[in-house]
This record gives structure tokens, C-alpha cells and sequence, in this order.
């Protein structure tokens, strides 16, 4: 079942996306907020991982053949300086939640047809913290935006 | 005559429960001075708290020389406390030296060249302000302009500068120290109920079965208030007092009950308490499905904080969470209190709305006695959230319903894309980082003191002192913040004006002008309207904005601004509110006499045109979207919001074993700006110090008045220290004191750290790692007073505070009957 690499491919999107979290925090650091909350937003995403490790366990971990390496999310390499280069790597842990967010969605799917309780259970309780995550991210770059591309020197 | 300096709360007249609170009136004059030598009372209330006593201000040979609490007036029933009767009018008139009266007002503007502040006339000093805000307007817009206000003006300047920054140049950037006091308030009833807006009244006081402070010391914060809980206490069916606090304060004292959780950690304290009383059955099935939204999310979130989780997480004992639970669970009509230890906290909002959602699950809200009173700290800070010159939209508007913007860009006459409405009006901490970076070129800070009374002081200063930002400051004296601005205006202030300003329960006073302000000094209106002048800020018809010239001009624009809405002022008028009490709002033609407690029908803001925003997540601050917020509209009913505990960022360690949290005392207010020029209130707490447990005390070898250094990551203060009943574990450091005049630190806030709560911003300013170190054997003891705070371990080797002749009040008990509540008699 390709369930198993989609399994591999939420666990991997989630360790990718929190460390970019881990990044973005520290190499914001003059951002208080953006500091600790993506700090806190890190260890949301480990937790992610915690919950869905029993399922992984259940359905295989993915074969070396089947290593779904092209599937992968990229890393957040580095963090950039000044207004705009928050604004964009904020941007760029957008881009990384959505793709974890749409890999709940699909994984969902799944879930559901396969009546499986325990992963309906986690996809559940971890998509609403990813969609969260999501607000919050738009919410902090519209706000940094125009000051970011207008008024910052 | 009582010295109100020991004696802070004064007479007791105790009431029973239902009856009328006894009237007392409170005078204190100038030496050697006796009513009769007074030449004229002028109407006023008092500006140095949240609580808005109102009084008469005593005149003699054009100098305020006193102050008398009016007892017709619903708030304080002719008290006052200590800095009413002596902060109040000596807070204006200056220093004094020797028994010498100096004033060190400032009297003219000052600019800066080559690095000093100089004398000049107003024209110079506009002038410069003008062509800095017209050549960064040339430059790069209105983004530049930032504003950071206070929560000690009156409502027409607030109004005045809303509609200056939001209607004429257009920026977001305008708030107030209004942040750092009440903002959690704000943003926890507009998460719970949809809007700001207070819904109990002080009068629950007198009718309540059980007050619960959360984070409140009220005893210290508002005098007047906790005078009106000890007459219920003394009284003949005294309420139960449940105190959440970790320091043994006066309230905590008096309490049946004193839950002393770790700062920190308030919402595992409140999911426990709440999972308490879902368990034991005293949910309001009826009230909560009638009335709210969210139940289950709540009943599950709270469902792992049992009592024994709660008890080790919060360093309580299980038994007192259950009794809590138990006392608001079973008690007719409970009352709640919240301040500081919550909204200063972390998860400061998360926390303040499981309060609204312990008394909403109990149907305990809009009905006598039983109701929430999410307070405030500074006098006018209401209305800085009324009027929008803080992080809300003038008359509690949804900044982001572009319908209410249309609403108010007919009123102001404007384009309604010039009010800026993409995001939410920019917070204090953000401005200060925008003006760090430079890309606020004008920063404008008006009656605050931020380099005292921000986090993280070092940094403050770096970012008023750099050239990066023009600082213009406009105050009554040259504070800490002035003596680095560029431009230094001049303000008249309290007894020099004429405004109005709302206390904690939405009651409305008028503060006529007694004196002309000393020197070249201009109310804060006129400074702010000259600017606009000079500006020549127009409407879409030409007319200068703001239209208005004068205070009571600005108020009648202001009542047509809160027509309709919740803080609806349109039956008040400057006439009503001379000579009888002050009035709570709404009032208008259906509560002509205003309105006491509100939501009593349990119909709450919450419908999606009317709501004044759309909610928050309470973790991380992300805004709910419009079309999400639309779709599930509750529609009237109010919103219970939930959230699991997160431990505090910074945790006790090796290095920083101890939690430091700060806060005021009795006898001072704000940066004492006013009250440090009191001698008797000055006296009564002349220098800072640190409050440490007995234990915590014998394990670093400290004594009582020993100098030690409290050290945390970013900064350090040397101060004496006063060994207390506090928790172990837990230091307090008062958070008044700016640098000595030698410039060695002793401000709470060169210890604090820059975070904020994600839903109000609110910067936590009671949760701090430190370390304390022992550095000399002290000369006696420590400065803190012994009659407020924690109380000393060994109270017998510690002088007690004493004010002494000069500290002496004048009390008449019961010379008029009280007055009766706005709306209706008391039962
Ligand atoms: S309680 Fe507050 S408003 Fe009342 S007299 Fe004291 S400081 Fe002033």
C-alpha cells in the first residue's frame, strides 16, 4: 500500500517543518514573537510525529526501493535579514505548512477509507494544529507586509 | 483625622449584603489649611488608577491645595485613598525641597542641538516636528509615523489623535502603555463576548456571596475598590474571598481561600479549576446551551487537568483547587476580579477568558452580584480603547468588517481607503522594533514613561536614543523618555484641562479645569489639534480635521462616533455629568441614566456585523478568518475559547533558580511621575527593593535591608531586600523606580524580558528567571512598606510605615445617604 510512503512522507514534512521553525527562530531572534512562537510551533510539530509513529510502526515504514526520495519537502537552508527577508522566509514555512496541511488532508482520505479509528483520530487532532499554524503565519505576515515592503529602508 | 499613609483603607462602615455601601467622605489640604480657606471646589475624579474616584479639588489663590472625594458620586461614595488625598494635586505642582515648594514642571519646549536639550518657543518646536513629518510623509507615506500613547489623557485627546492618525495621515501605528495594563482585558472579552466592554459593575461588590481576585491585589491596586469589599467583609453575611496570587498579599491576608500557583502557570490553574466543576456537576446545562458556543471543545480541553496534575503543575495543593471549584460552584452569586497576575502573565488571555468561561459554564454573568470585572490599571485606559487610540478601532470597530470602516469614514468624511484597515493596529512592542529599525521615522510619545516602563530597558533606550528615529515627547515633566526625545512639548495635565474619562465599570466623569497650567504648558488636545493645523489635515469637503476646536467639541463628535454602538455615549453631555455622579455607559435614549451591568438578556456581540473582530486563536494568536467566523456565526452567543497549558519560555534553571514577578505598590503609580512628587507618599516608599521568602532568604544568608543584586539573562539591579511571607521560589520586585540618580539600576524592567502575550501583545512582565546575590550587610531595614505587599517575616524588627501628621485625612462618615445605582434602586 502507497499508504505507508504517504505515512513516511507526513513524517518527513513535519521533521522538515519544524526545523524550519527552529531556524526561522533563531535566526529572527530580534523578533520576540516570531522567537518563541515558532519555537513552540517546532515542538508542535515533533508532537505530530510522536502521534503518528504507532501508525507508521503499523502499516511498515516504507521500503528502501520504495524511498519516496522525489516526494520529499526542502529544508529551510538559512534565514535571510532585515523586514523583507523575514517577511520571505515566513513565506517559505508557508509554503512547507501547506504542503504538510494538504498531506493531512489527503492522509484523511485515506484514513477514512480504510476505516481506520486510531489514524482518523491523529490526522484529526494534528490538522487543526497545522491549519493553526497556517493562520498564524498569514496573520503575522500580512501584518509585517506593507511596513516590510514600503516603509522599511 | 486618620493618617492615611498607615492607615491606607481608613473608617470601616460595614453594610449587609443588598444594602446600600455607607457614604464617607475623605478630604486632605494643604498644610495649615482648612475648608473654609478654600476658594473654590472644582468637579473632577481622580486620575491615579483605573478605579476613577470622583472628587472636588480644592482651590486657593489659583493653586490646587487639596482634594475632597464627592459623595454623590455611584464609584467611591466620597472616598479616597493615599494617592487620591495626596498624589492627586501635589502630583502637579512639582517637587519639594526642604519644605520649599520648586516646581520642576516643564514650562517651555525644548529641542535638541548638538546633543542637548534646549529652551525654544512653540513655534520652533512645531516647526520641527512639522517638517520631520512632511519630509518622511515625501519619503516613504504614512508608514512612518508611529504613536504611543497613554491611559492618563482624557477621551477627547484620545479621539482627537485616533482620528489625527487614522483619518488625516493614515497610519496603523498609534497605541498606548495601554498595552502593558490592559490590553488582556480588551482582547479577553472580545474573545469571549466579541466585544470590549465591561460586563459587571462595582455595585456586585455590595451584592455578591463570593469574590474571587484573580492576579488581583486590589488592597494596593485600587484602595477604593477593596475599601468597598472590607465594608462586606466587616459586614454581618461577608462574602467568601478566594485569593489567586503568589504573593501573601493584604488580599490574600483576608482571604477564606489563597491559592498561591508558580507565575506562569494560571492556565493549568484555570483548566483544573474548570475541569473541577464540570466534573462535580455545577455546569448551567440551560445557560451554557442557550447561551454559548464551544462547550465540548472546552469540557476537553480541560479533561487531563485533574486536581493532582493541576496541584504539581501549579506548586498548590489539590485540596484548595477543589475547593475553589467547590466555593464557585455552590455559592450563589460569585463576583470575579482580574489584573495583573493574569493579564502579565503568560498566556495572559488563554487565562482571562477561562474566567469568562468559568462564570458563563455557571450562568453567573448580568445579574446582581454575579459578574466579571476584567479591570484595568490606569485611569483613562477605557477610553484610549473606546476612542481607537490604541490597538482597537474608535467605538469598538471591526477593523477588519469593511462595513464598520465605510461607517466611519461617513462620519469622519474621508476616503474609506485612507483609514488604514488591512491589518489590526500595530502593538507597542511591534512600533518600538519598526522605530529600532528605523522604518518608524517619528515616534511620538505622549504621558508615558517607556524608558521606565517597558521590558528589556536596555533596549528601549538604544532605540530612543539612536538617530535611526525622531522621538517626540510630550509630558508634564522631563522623565526618564524626555531627557532622549529630540522635541520635549510641554502638557498641561489633571486640574489644568477640561475632559471627561471612564473607569473600570464604564462609569463616565468630567474633570473641569481648575488652575491654568504653569509656564508656556498646553493641554494635550490643543498640542494635538495645533499639529493638525499646521499639517492641514482636510476632509473630503475641504474642512479642517479634526473639525473640532475645543474639548467639549471633540466630545459631541465623539457621542456621534459611539452612536449606536456598545459604549454608546449619546445621552451624555457635559452638563449631565456636572455636579451629580458620573454616569455608566451606554446611555442613551433607551437607558437614559445609563446602564449598570451588562448582557442580562445573556445576548452578547458576538453576531458577525457586529462583532468588534473575529477571535484569535489563543496559542498562537492566528486571526479567524471572516468567511470562517461567518460560517459558524454564533449569532448572540457567547464564545467559550479554550487552550491546554504551555509551560513559560523562560523556566527556572541552575543559573536563574528563582521567578521574578513585579508589580506596584500601594503608595505609587506608574513611573511615580506624580506621586514620587508627594513627600507623604514618597516617604511611605522612597526607593525599590525585592520581596524574598523566608526560605529563599536563609539559603542565600540575606537579611532583612541587605543590599543584593537581582540577576536575570538581560540585565541586573541592586536593591535592599525584605524578607516576607511570600512563596518560596518566588521573587517580587516593585516596578516604579527608574535609575538612581547615580545611574546604578534598580528598575524592575532592566531584569524583564521582551515577549508578549500572541492575542492581546500584552509583554509578560511577571515571569522572569533570576538569581539573587548577596552583596552587603544593609543599614536597617529594607524601604518596602509593612502595611501593604508581603507582609515581613519578622514584622516585629521592622519599623511600621507611618505617614505621621503631615499624612492626616479628614473622614466624615455617612454626612448624605449614598447614592442609589444608575438604574435602578438597590433591591
Ligand atoms: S483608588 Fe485610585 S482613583 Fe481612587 S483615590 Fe485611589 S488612586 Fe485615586
Amino acid at each position: 500500500m502507497n499508504i505507508a510512503i504517504y505515512l513516511e512522507l507526513m513524517d518527513d514534512a513535519e521533521y522538515n517543518l519544524a526545523e524550519g521553525f527552529r531556524t526561522a527562530a533563531d535566526g529572527h531572534r530580534a523578533e520576540p514573537d516570531v522567537y518563541w512562537l515558532c519555537h513552540i510551533l517546532a515542538d508542535q510539530c515533533g508532537t505530530h510525529r510522536e502521534a503518528l509513529a504507532p501508525v507508521l510502526e503499523r502499516y511498515g515504514r516504507a521500503r528502501e526501493q520504495e524511498e519516496p526520495e522525489r516526494l520529499r519537502t526542502q529544508m529551510l537552508p538559512d534565514t535571510r535579514s532585515g523586514p523583507a527577508g523575514l517577511l520571505r522566509d515566513l513565506q517559505d514555512l508557508y509554503t512547507l505548512a501547506s504542503f504538510t496541511d494538504i498531506t493531512w488532508t489527503l492522509l484523511l482520505q485515506a484514513a477514512y477509507g480504510l476505516r481506520d479509528r486510531e489514524l482518523l483520530g491523529i490526522v484529526q487532532r494534528c490538522h487543526r494544529e497545522t491549519s493553526t499554524q497556517l493562520d498564524w503565519l498569514q496573520t503575522r505576515m500580512k501584518n509585517a507586509a506593507p511596513q516590510a515592503l514600503i516603509a522599511a529602508r | 483625622m486618620r493618617d492615611r499613609i498607615a492607615d491606607i483603607w481608613g473608617t470601616r462602615t460595614p453594610h449587609a449584603r443588598g444594602t446600600r455601601w455607607p457614604v464617607r467622605v475623605d478630604t486632605a489640604l494643604e498644610d495649615g489649611l482648612a475648608p473654609e480657606d478654600v476658594d473654590r471646589w472644582v468637579q473632577s475624579a481622580c486620575v491615579l488608577c483605573s478605579n476613577g474616584c470622583a472628587c472636588d479639588i480644592a482651590v486657593k489663590d489659583g493653586r490646587m491645595v487639596g482634594v475632597r472625594g464627592r459623595g454623590v458620586d455611584t464609584v467611591n461614595h466620597g472616598r479616597l485613598g493615599p494617592k487620591g488625598l495626596f498624589g492627586s494635586w501635589q502630583g502637579m505642582n512639582g517637587r519639594r525641597e526642604d519644605g520649599r515648594r520648586r516646581t520642576d514642571r516643564l514650562t517651555r519646549p525644548l529641542v535638541r542641538e548638538d546633543g542637548r536639550l534646549v529652551e525654544t518657543d512653540w513655534e520652533t518646536a512645531m516647526g520641527r516636528v512639522v517638517e520631520r513629518s512632511r519630509s518622511l510623509l515625501a519619503e516613504r507615506g504614512p508608514l512612518t509615523h508611529g504613536f504611543y500613547t497613554s491611559g492618563q489623557l482624557f477621551l477627547e485627546e484620545y479621539y482627537t489623535l485616533a482620528v489625527i492618525g487614522k483619518a488625516g495621515l493614515g497610519t496603523p501605528h498609534m497605541d498606548g502603555n495601554t498595552r502593558l495594563c490592559t490590553a488582556t482585558a480588551a482582547a479577553a472579552m472580545k474573545e469571549s463576548f466579541g466585544s470590549d466592554g465591561q460586563p459587571g459593575s462595582y455595585e456586585d461588590i455590595d451584592e455578591c456571596d463570593a469574590i474571587f481576585l484573580w492576579g488581583h491585589n486590589m488592597a494596593e491596586t485600587q484602595t477604593v475598590l477593596w475599601m468597598r469589599v472590607l465594608d462586606r467583609l466587616d459586614g454581618p453575611d461577608r462574602p467568601a474571598v478566594v485569593c489567586v496570587d503568589p504573593r501573601r498579599t493584604p488580599v490574600a491576608r483576608r482571604a477564606d481561600l489563597h491559592l498561591a500557583p508558580f507565575n506562569g502557570t494560571n492556565q493549568a490553574l484555570m483548566n483544573g479549576i474548570i475541569r473541577e466543576v464540570v466534573h462535580r456537576g455545577w455546569v448551567d446545562d440551560h445557560y451554557v446551551a442557550a447561551h454559548t458556543l464551544g462547550y465540548d471543545d472546552l469540557a476537553a480541553t480541560v479533561e487531563p487537568w485533574t486536581p493532582e496534575r493541576t496541584a504539581e503543575t501549579c506548586g498548590v495543593d489539590a485540596g484548595d483547587i477543589r475547593r475553589a471549584a467547590e466555593i464557585f460552584g455552590t455559592t450563589g452569586r460569585v463576583l470575579s476580579t482580574v489584573l495583573q497576575g493574569f493579564y502579565q502573565s503568560h498566556q495572559a488571555t488563554a487565562a482571562s477568558c477561562q474566567v469568562n468561561n468559568l462564570h458563563l459554564i455557571r450562568g453567573m454573568i448580568g445579574r446582581p452580584g454575579a459578574g466579571v470585572l476584567q479591570m484595568n490599571g490606569q485611569p483613562t485606559a477605557q477610553n484610549t480603547r473606546e476612542c481607537g487610540a490604541d490597538g482597537d478601532l474608535s467605538g469598538f470597530r471591526n477593523w477588519s468588517n469593511p462595513d464598520h470602516i465605510e461607517d466611519l469614514a461617513r462620519l469622519w468624511n474621508v476616503d474609506p481607503l485612507h483609514i488604514p484597515s488591512w491589518a489590526p493596529p500595530t502593538h507597542a512592542m511591534q512600533i518600538f522594533r519598526y522605530a529600532e529599525q528605523g522604518s518608524i521615522g517619528l515616534l511620538w510619545i505622549s504621558a508615558t514613561n517607556p524608558a521606565v516602563s517597558l521590558p528589556e530597558l536596555e533596549r528601549v533606550r538604544r532605540v530612543l536614543s539612536g538617530d535611526q528615529c525622531f522621538v517626540v515627547v510630550q509630558d508634564l515633566y522631563l522623565t526618564e523618555t524626555a531627557q532622549m526625545a529630540d522635541v520635549v512639548l510641554p502638557a498641561a495635565g489633571w486640574g489644568e484641562k477640561t475632559g471627561t474619562f471612564t473607569n473600570v465599570n464604564r462609569t463616565v466623569h468630567l474633570s473641569d479645569k481648575a488652575v491654568d497650567p504653569p509656564g508656556e504648558a498646553r493641554s494635550d488636545l490643543d498640542i494635538f489639534l495645533d499639529y493638525a493645523r499646521r499639517m492641514d489635515f482636510r476632509d473630503r469637503g475641504g474642512h479642517p480635521l479634526p473639525p473640532w476646536n475645543g474639548p467639549e467639541e471633540a466630545f459631541d463628535a465623539w457621542r456621534e462616533c459611539s452612536r449606536g454602538q456598545l459604549c454608546d455615549y449619546t445621552g451624555i453631555s457635559y452638563d449631565r455629568l456636572r455636579g451629580g455622579s458620573g454616569i455608566p455607559w451606554p446611555c442613551n435614549g433607551d437607558a437614559p441614566n445609563g446602564t449598570v451591568r451588562l448582557y442580562e438578556d445573556g445576548v452578547f456581540p458576538t453576531r458577525s456585523d457586529v462583532a468588534e473582530t473575529y477571535g484569535h486563536d489563543l496559542l498562537t494568536g492566528g486571526a479567524v478568518s471572516p468567511t470562517a467566523y461567518r460560517s459558524r456565526d454564533p449569532g448572540g452567543r457567547a464564545l467559550l475559547k479554550a487552550a491546554d497549558y504551555l509551560p513559560p519560555f523562560e523556566r527556572p534553571d541552575e543559573r536563574f533558580p528563582l521567578r521574578c514577578t513585579t508589580g506596584r505598590t500601594v503608595y505609587h503609580f506608574h513611573t511615580r511621575t506624580k506621586t514620587g512628587r508627594a513627600p507623604q507618599l514618597q516617604n511611605a516608599a522612597s526607593d525599590a527593593w525585592v520581596e524574598l521568602s523566608r526560605q529563599d532568604a536563609e539559603e542565600l544568608g540575606v537579611a532583612e535591608g541587605d543590599r543584593v543584586r537581582v540577576v536575570s539573562r538581560r540585565g541586573s539591579i541592586t536593591v535592599a531586600a525584605r524578607i516576607a511571607e511570600g512563596r518560596p521560589g518566588v521573587v517580587f520586585v516593585p516596578f516604579h523606580y527608574g535609575k538612581r540618580e547615580d545611574g546604578s539600576p534598580r528598575a524592575a524592567n532592566e531584569l524583564t524580558m521582551t515577549e508578549w502575550d500572541p492575542v492581546s501583545k500584552q509583554p509578560f512582565f511577571k515571569v522572569a528567571a533570576v538569581r539573587v546575590e548577596r552583596v552587603a550587610a544593609g543599614e536597617g531595614p529594607s524601604p518596602a512598606p509593612t502595611t501593604a505587599g508581603s507582609a515581613p517575616a519578622d514584622p516585629d524588627t521592622v519599623p511600621r510605615t507611618e505617614g505621621g501628621p503631615d499624612a492626616e485625612a479628614h473622614e466624615e462618615v455617612a454626612p448624605i445617604e449614598p447614592p442609589s445605582a444608575a438604574t435602578e434602586e438597590l433591591e
